[in-house]
């Protein structure tokens, strides 16, 4: 496969599954902001937990100062095209990039994204602020539409292995921050567990990840942040946990193979190996949130391990010889 | 007011006594059975679906609505089995006598040498590439894939316009065009004997296989693409797509050792067969334009060498220019031995005196070219121009007459079409693909472009033309 191409693929599913990320965050905060918050300035806080785990805080208050609105944050993340993060930017480069590769996605594939853009270029127009939480459903479904036609229509090649990459590794990097961002917020009520508002905080971090059915099934128990991070961080039921993404990661990986793929395979099954053979008490003993930095680090330099193994431009340097193979395709 | 000279236009549906000619027939008849508004809500329909499978083009110079839709119309351009073969000889006669024209020039030089071209003409024209003298392609052939461009002014006379031998587009038009045609009205299929084109991409597979260099067995082949913000984008995906090779744009290729590579994510590998879709110009930064950044450095040097076939070739342009258009006819019996089966449109050529002076003095009746002018820009079409729009243009040829040609305004046959005010008859020239290997194939139909607009006779798509699904009708 073009090297180019690889990359395209990788960035278009990242875009999806950061677009569909961000409308889950903005759903739950929405949904949190309709229970009864007592403490002085509690909207900034809870709006600015986006913000803060998409990394975008600073434009946000360069443009708004630092005052977290519920209104102009919602905006901001979901139809801002100056916001690098938003939903709408997101789902642009997802375009961009399925329209370099449309030789090599389907036309349905090719379709859904393409009529994704087309209407939300439409919605966008005419949005009003009651309309946001179908906004955040219908990002939702177009992502599982996506998933769902890609699984359906595509060969099973590389070409899958790379979309499912750039999927996985930005659903592990989104659930790492939440939780870590999460975590900070609901931290002060730690010793108030089985408390009503603590249930309806953990319960939105969970049904922000459509986790909040697993934990009930799994552990049919009052909601506990030690769970809670157990179910997201180590679990290998839960598909939205580091655990899951991980599998997917290493096994797209050895599914692309190739010779110069050989230390980011090893990266990312030390990656896996750790989450596999992790206990949560381990975890908390160093710090949940040590924990997940350490963690983030390393999906980065998984991230770069992946760009330098396949879709760097890798000239010949050498002079080819009959002793010397090199490493041709086919 | 000057009066507007009167032409008579050939009626493709109807004949001269008002009947419908036979191979509309049937057609018409199914017409009449539409109750009101149908035709309207699947043109609608079509146009919904032309949006979401992105089939977009972009209009050079307007900043807005970047991405535009060619008008499709819905209403099938019809030929007949008989006509059509004798339309499909003329062209292979055509393309072979220019193919030949291309190998001999850029060999031996027969032609001028016989008296026939004048050296002038030929090395002296901006679009000859004397870096081609003496280099032999498989199959002698230059031009893989030509489009060449004809209009109807009677029920036996078709001229040709003009042969584009360079990077003619509009093929996915054509393809597209007969998909949602069977996906609208499956009926009218179902009682018409339509000749298929949709093998189309097969047989340039098929064609490019064959044009690679003797001894590569299994040729890798690619479409090279000056991405994904060149007007035709959606064409060079959709053609790579359907052939199953990779689309690749300039910086994923690279040359060593006089060899094209493409960057794979599994390291270098070689490229025998290269369909292009840049301009020659750009191809290769260290043998033309330098400041060119579509193009692979070292690419003329592998071509040279014998190590990559290009469709087309490089150096093609100087045929289909507008000068040695008037040639072509010329070529067909030097080369074949062969009477033109298709003609040429009268021309006059502004380099001449006499005809210069003709020309100036009766602009309002004629239509001026650019000698190396395409797709519809900077031409003057006398009957529908204004007086000042004339008189500009007038200054335009004035200041440098051999950059023109003048031809009669042609009397472009029509065929109906659906406007606002109901079907209704309009413009319409076809461009047919021809693919030379081997041999020569072309798939029976093409593409119709149509003039939407009431007395229009300019049908390109960056005029505001629109495109049609052509039907050749089985015997």
């Amino acid at each position: 496969m073009l090297a180019r191409t690889a990359e395209n693929l990788f960035w278009m599913a990242r875009h999806i599954e950061r677009a569909e990320n961000t409308a889950r965050m903005l759903d739950v905060a929405h949904r949190s902001s309709l229970l009864p918050l007592d403490i002085d300035g509690a909207e900034a806080f809870l709006w600015f937990a986006p913000l803060n785990i998409t990394g975008c805080a600073s434009i946000y208050e360069q443009k708004y100062g630092g005052l977290a609105k519920a209104g102009t944050v919602t905006r901001f993340m979901a139809l801002d095209p100056e916001n690098p993060a938003s939903i709408y930017t997101c789902l642009h480069l997802a375009r961009e990039n399925a329209r370099a590769v449309r030789g090599a996605i389907t036309s349905e594939m090719w379709e859904v994204i393409n009529g994704t853009w087309l209407e939300l270029n439409r919605l966008s127009r005419q949005m009003g602020d009651d309309d946001f939480p179908e906004f955040f459903d219908w990002v939702k479904d177009r992502s599982h539409l996506f998933r769902g036609v890609t699984l359906g229509t595509i060969v099973k090649d590389i070409a899958l292995s790379f979309l499912k990459l750039g999927t996985f590794l930005e659903r592990a990097d989104n659930t790492a921050r939440m939780l870590d961002v999460k975590y900070h917020i609901l931290l002060p009520s730690i010793n108030d567990v089985g408390g009503a508002a603590d249930y309806y905080q953990w319960g939105s971090l969970l049904k922000s990840v459509s986790a909040f059915e697993a934990y009930r099934k799994i552990y049919r128990d009052a909601i506990s942040p030690l769970r809670v991070a157990e179910l997201l961080v180590l679990s290998d039921y839960m598909p939205r946990s580091l655990h899951s993404c991980l599998n997917e990661v290493e096994a797209a990986l050895i599914d692309i193979n190739g010779v110069s793929g050989r230390e980011v395979r090893r990266k990312a099954g030390e990656l896996h190996a750790s989450l596999h053979f992790s206990r949560i008490e381990d975890v908390f003993s160093l710090g949940l949130h040590e924990y997940l930095t350490q963690f983030l680090e390393h999906i980065d330099l998984l991230g770069y391990g992946i760009r330098d193994a396949y879709m760097s431009r890798r000239e010949m340097v050498a002079e080819p010889s009959a002793s010397t193979p090199l490493a041709f395709a086919q | 007011m000057s009066t507007k000279p009167k032409i008579n236009f050939f009626n493709e549906l109807n004949t001269e006594s008002g009947g419908v000619r036979e191979i509309y027939q049937r057609y018409s008849e199914w017409l009449g059975t539409l109750p009101d508004g149908k035709l309207e809500r699947k043109s609608a329909e079509a146009e919904i679906l032309f949006r979401r499978l992105g089939i977009t083009f972009a209009v050079y110079g307007e900043a807005s609505d970047a991405e535009r839709l060619i008008p499709f119309d819905i209403v099938p351009r019809i030929f007949g089995a008989a006509e059509w073969r004798r339309l499909e000889e003329g062209i292979k006669q055509r393309v072979r006598a220019l193919n030949a024209f291309l190998h001999d020039i850029y060999h031996d030089q027969e032609i001028i040498k016989s008296g026939i071209i004048a050296a002038d003409q030929v090395l002296n024209n901006a679009m000859y590439r004397p870096e081609m003298q003496g280099i032999d392609l498989p199959n002698q052939v230059y031009a893989h894939i030509s489009g060449i461009d004809l209009v109807r002014v009677a029920e036996n006379d078709f001229y040709v316009l003009e042969d584009n031998l360079r990077t003619p587009s509009g093929v996915s038009y054509m393809l597209e065009n007969r998909r949602t045609m069977m996906r609208l009205f499956p009926e009218l299929f179902a009682n018409h004997a339509v000749e298929p084109v949709e093998h189309y991409p097969q047989m340039l597979l098929k064609t490019l296989r064959e044009s690679a260099h003797p001894g590569v067995s299994n040729p890798v082949i690619v479409v090279l693409t000056p991405g994904a913000y060149n007007s035709a984008y959606f064409e060079h995906a959709f053609l790579a797509s359907q052939m199953g090779v990779e689309l690749v744009e300039g910086q994923d290729l690279f040359v060593h050792q006089k060899k094209v590579y493409m960057h794979t994510t599994e390291g270098p590998q070689q490229v025998d067969v290269i369909y292009r879709r840049v301009d020659d110009d750009f191809l290769d930064p260290l043998a033309f334009r330098p400041d060119s950044i579509l193009g692979v450095p070292g690419l003329f040097e592998a071509y040279r060498s014998g190590n990559v076939a290009l469709a087309n070739g490089v150096g093609t342009g100087v045929a289909d220019d507008k000068s040695t258009y008037l040639y072509v006819p010329d070529m067909i019996r030097f080369y074949l031995g062969e009477t033109p089966i298709l003609s040429n449109v009268p021309t006059w050529q502004l380099s001449k005196p006499d005809d210069c002076k003709y020309v100036l003095e009766h602009l309002p009746e004629l239509v001026v070219k650019e000698v190396q002018g395409s797709g519809g820009y900077g031409m003057l079409v006398g009957p529908t121009s204004s007086q000042a729009e004339i008189d500009a243009y007038r200054l335009r040829i004035l200041d440098d007459p051999s950059n023109f040609i003048a031809q009669p305004t042609l009397a472009l046959s029509t065929c109906p079409t659906l406007v606002e005010s109901g079907v209704a008859p309009r413009h319409v020239d076809l461009r047919p693909f021809v693919l030379s290997g081997k041999e020569i194939r072309l798939v029976p139909g093409g593409l119709t472009r149509v003039a939407i607009r009431e007395g229009s006779l300019v049908v390109n798509s960056s005029q505001g033309g629109g495109t049609k699904d052509t039907w050749v009708l089985e015997d």
